[in-house]
């Protein structure tokens, strides 16, 4: 292994995680062969230019997210993440009945609440939740569909065991830079793709498109399908962008719209045009001001109720906040047995639930060891990790709990699996997370293979959101069957395809010509 | 499309145009600046600024702030720097609706805009480059863009800025006290070999003024700019076909055009700073009433009952 892999084996041993490229001895697995390979062949200088020419392309096509009012390119890394067919295989059936499981939840909970009267989960859980929004309480929405996409982050733990650690159904976020990532890293190091087959990402958009118009309102035949965007400000408006442009369908503001007779229009050139299907990209909060903040501008008045009445799909469907709430997702292993009768695929992360009086005497002891998160917070907001926490910060998380042990819940620090990533002048273990991302058009969950494998940036740190610093890595799912022969076959002679005449007879006063001067 | 879109199209049309006449004029200028005597240069930049629709920010105004001015002040609109980050801005937000060419085009630009010295030589480089730039962009959107109404908008927002900054380029004619050649104002419009070759022996401020204004076959003059704003606004409102016109800025545009292109003169020197702030004045209205029919979203947020 060429230099600049010196001293990783030690520094992989340090974090005592389970690394994604290396088993035990600094040995490649099999899957990271092809990878393995190509790094090996690579100098300082080639992999720095690489790196940078891969970041300067990000920012000239605009591959950012705003920070702090400021657009950066989204860091990306040259040594992509691997998963093994078999390893891909257990997380496509775990998210996906994960996400079966939520959308009936979420469905129950909306209706007839049976999963509190069968006494699966206490009322209080639903009740108290942030995010159970009484507004779309008593109606299935049109189309049947409530997860339309859901991003289901899952970890790997110091065993190498795959565990989900949060659930989103609301607005999740990252597939453009799946996609991105993609078409960067074939460029950038083009040899490590070599002869294995990787599952493509670029279907991602038409099966988005696919869903969103086969969930529209009854009676609709061609529907009109928009995105919905809070605006250019935005942290994920490259996103929304590029999959408006992706699927061929507009980008709208919340001002783009107006809602009349609980149907929703467009403002066009051409006067209002009906709209059919919103793939929502903004806060249930700030969607409709006559229903929840009214001081939102970035929503549209009118579109709960339309969405009641039938007359637009939206999509992620209003409400699903309650399934992301993190005291609900300590019991979403009992939602799986409840509504499928089956066990789950994949565990959940051990958690704490500290409105019991044991489990919060027992945490509140021993706070400095553990992960303590609010339950409605996302982007790795308010979440404290024990071991990196001050005595001060401690004591002030202590009070927060006791003020609000709804609020919180607590889990064991894991030590995310690690995968080599250019720091510097050389590769060191980082810690990463997984976010699959899958599609539900009602009758079937799809699952993109791969997902967004974000990299905290720093040696140590278990952050990856990109808000702290974290950067990401293009995630490659091997195929099961390789669609080349593992010994190449002598290349078959392209066949010569008859041709096709379809024009007219030429006149031939050319060929007279020629014939006239020979 | 949505009117919002269309907007920011009209304005990408707009601004890149601004910015390619901004640096045209700029640089034609610059050369006579520097010969001026301080006092001379300073009044002559204020002149200038003035021409260029702007008001100079302080009492001491010379050629540096007149250059800070007009080429790096990303804050004003008038500016080159300010034009061309608008324009990206507004791709930013139409994105999904450019082709990724084009929006890569105008992206990295925006990126090239600080990488310049801001002295005059560098100025003068800067210019080059910004004509460069603009061209590319220009290219672009002709061949990757559907010719479609979102290309019509931007096509209209070009030409509409392109008969203003060739009313500006001929009134900057005035500002400098012993005149500017005509063979600078026909280089500022890069029209000087196609006058040479049209006109052949008959040379001199007439003729120069009267090919920018009238001529109808080179692509800069006021009213083959006013004839394509003319056409696109045709194409996007193809319902009044038969008599008259509803639409405010047909009507505009279309005066201002016919009025120039027949009106018969022997001096059109002297009626010159009247030709040119009459333009100017159409393409304001002209765009105000393209606004009004099109992007207009006066009643936004409007509470609509749940009566159909």
């Amino acid at each position: 292994m060429s230099e600049l892999f010196q001293g990783y084996s030690e520094a992989a041993a340090r974090s005592g995680a389970y690394d994604e490229m290396f088993a035990p001895g600094q040995l490649a697995r099999k899957s990271y062969g092809q990878v393995a390979g190509a790094l090996s062949e690579l100098s300082l200088a080639d992999v720095t230019a690489r790196a940078d020419s891969m970041a300067r392309t990000f920012l000239d096509r605009g591959v950012t997210f705003d920070y702090a009012g400021e657009e950066r390119p989204f860091p990306l890394d040259i040594v992509p993440r691997v998963i093994p067919a078999d390893e891909w295989d257990v997380l496509e059936r775990g998210v996906a009945q994960r996400v079966h499981a939520l959308e009936a939840f979420l469905n129950d909970v909306y209706g007839r609440m049976s999963v509190v009267s069968d006494g699966v989960i206490p009322r209080q859980l639903v009740t108290t939740s942030a995010h159970f929004h009484r507004a779309v309480h008593g109606f299935e929405p049109a189309g049947g569909v409530r997860v339309h996409v859901s991003g289901i982050d899952v970890v790997r733990d110091s065993a190498g065991t795959f565990r989900v650690l949060e659930d989103n159904v609301r607005v999740p976020s990252g597939v453009s830079y799946v996609l991105e990532n993609r078409q960067a890293m074939a460029k950038g190091l083009p040899e490590a793709f070599g002869q294995q087959h990787i599952r493509p990402v670029e279907e991602y958009p038409r099966r988005l498109l696919s869903a969103l118009r086969k969930t529209a309102p009854s009676g609709v035949d061609d529907p009109t399908v928009v995105v919905l965007t809070p605006g250019v400000f935005n942290s994920a408006y490259f996103e929304h962008t590029l999959l408006a442009g992706l699927m061929g369908v507009e980008l709208v503001e919340g001002r783009d719209l107006i809602c009349r007779g609980n149907r929703v229009y467009m403002r066009t050139t051409a006067g209002e045009q009906r709209v059919d299907v919103i793939y929502k990209r903004i806060d249930d909060d700030f969607l409709d001001p006559l229903q929840f903040r009214s001081d939102s501008m970035l929503g549209c008045p009118g579109l709960v109720n339309a969405a009641r009445a039938g007359g637009v799909t939206i999509a992620n469907a209003v409400g699903n906040g309650v399934a992301d709430d993190k005291l609900v997702y300590s019991y979403v292993p009992d939602l799986i047995r409840y509504y499928l009768h089956e066990e789950p695929v994949i565990a959940n992360v051990d958690t704490f639930r500290l409105e019991e009086k044991e489990a919060r005497e027992h945490v509140l002891d021993r706070l400095e060891e553990l992960v303590v998160k609010p339950v409605d917070g996302s982007g790795g907001k308010g979440l404290v990790i024990g071991p990196d926490a001050s005595k001060e910060e401690l004591d002030a998380l202590r009070k927060r709990v006791i003020a609000d042990p709804r609020g919180w819940i607590a889990q064991p620090v894991l030590q995310l699996s690690t995968v080599p990533t250019l720091s510097g002048d050389r590769f060191g273990p980082r810690h990463v997370d997984l976010r699959p991302f899958a599609v539900n058009d009602g009758d079937d969950v799809w699952v993109l293979p791969g997902g967004l494998t974000r990299v905290a940036l720093k040696e140590g740190s278990l952050i990856v959101n990109s808000s702290q610093g974290g950067g990401s890595k293009d995630t490659w799912v091997l195929a099961d069957t390789p669609q080349l022969p593992a010994e190449a076959l002598p290349r078959q002679t392209v066949t010569v395809r008859e041709q096709v005449s379809v024009w007219p007879v030429e006149s031939n006063w050319r060929d007279r010509q020629t014939d006239q001067q020979q | 499309m949505l009117s919002r879109i269309a907007e920011s199209l009209f304005w990408i049309g707009r601004y890149v145009e601004r910015a390619d006449g901004t640096a045209r004029i700029l640089d034609v200028h610059l050369e006579r600046l520097n010969h001026l005597p301080l006092e001379e240069q300073r009044s002559v930049a204020r002149a200038l600024l003035a021409v260029m629709g702007a008001r100079p920010q302080s009492e001491d105004f010379g050629l540096p702030e007149l250059l800070h001015s007009l080429a790096y002040d990303k804050q004003s609109a008038s500016s080159i720097a300010g034009a061309l980050s608008a324009a990206r801005e507004n791709a930013r937000r139409a994105r999904e609706t450019v082709s990724s060419s084009m929006w890569e085009g105008l992206n990295t630009t925006y990126y090239g805009l600080n990488q310049h010295r801001k002295d005059v030589v560098g100025t003068y480089r800067f210019c080059n480059w910004v004509l460069e730039r603009t061209a590319m962009v220009r290219g672009l959107a002709d061949s990757t863009v559907s010719h479609d109404e979102s290309w019509l908008f931007l096509v209209l927002g070009r030409s509409l800025e392109r008969a203003d900054m060739t009313a500006r380029m001929l009134s900057t004619r005035d500002v400098q006290s012993a005149g500017m050649s005509w063979v600078n104002m026909l280089r500022c419009a890069g029209a000087y070999e196609s006058f040479l070759r049209t006109r052949r022996a008959a040379f001199g401020d007439q003729h120069a003024a009267e090919f920018l204004l009238l001529d109808r076959l080179f692509p800069r003059s006021i009213v083959f700019a006013l004839r394509d704003a003319d056409e696109c606004l045709a194409k996007l409102d193809p319902s009044a076909q038969r008599v008259g016109f509803i639409n405010d800025a047909r009507r505009i545009v279309g005066q201002a055009r016919t009025f120039l292109e027949f009106h018969r003169t022997d001096d059109l020197m002297s009626e010159l700073p009247e030709h040119m702030e009459r333009v100017q004045k159409a393409v304001t209205q002209a765009s105000d009433a393209i606004s009004r029919k099109y992007f207009n979203q006066a009643d936004e947020h409007a509470w609509v009952g749940e009566v159909s």
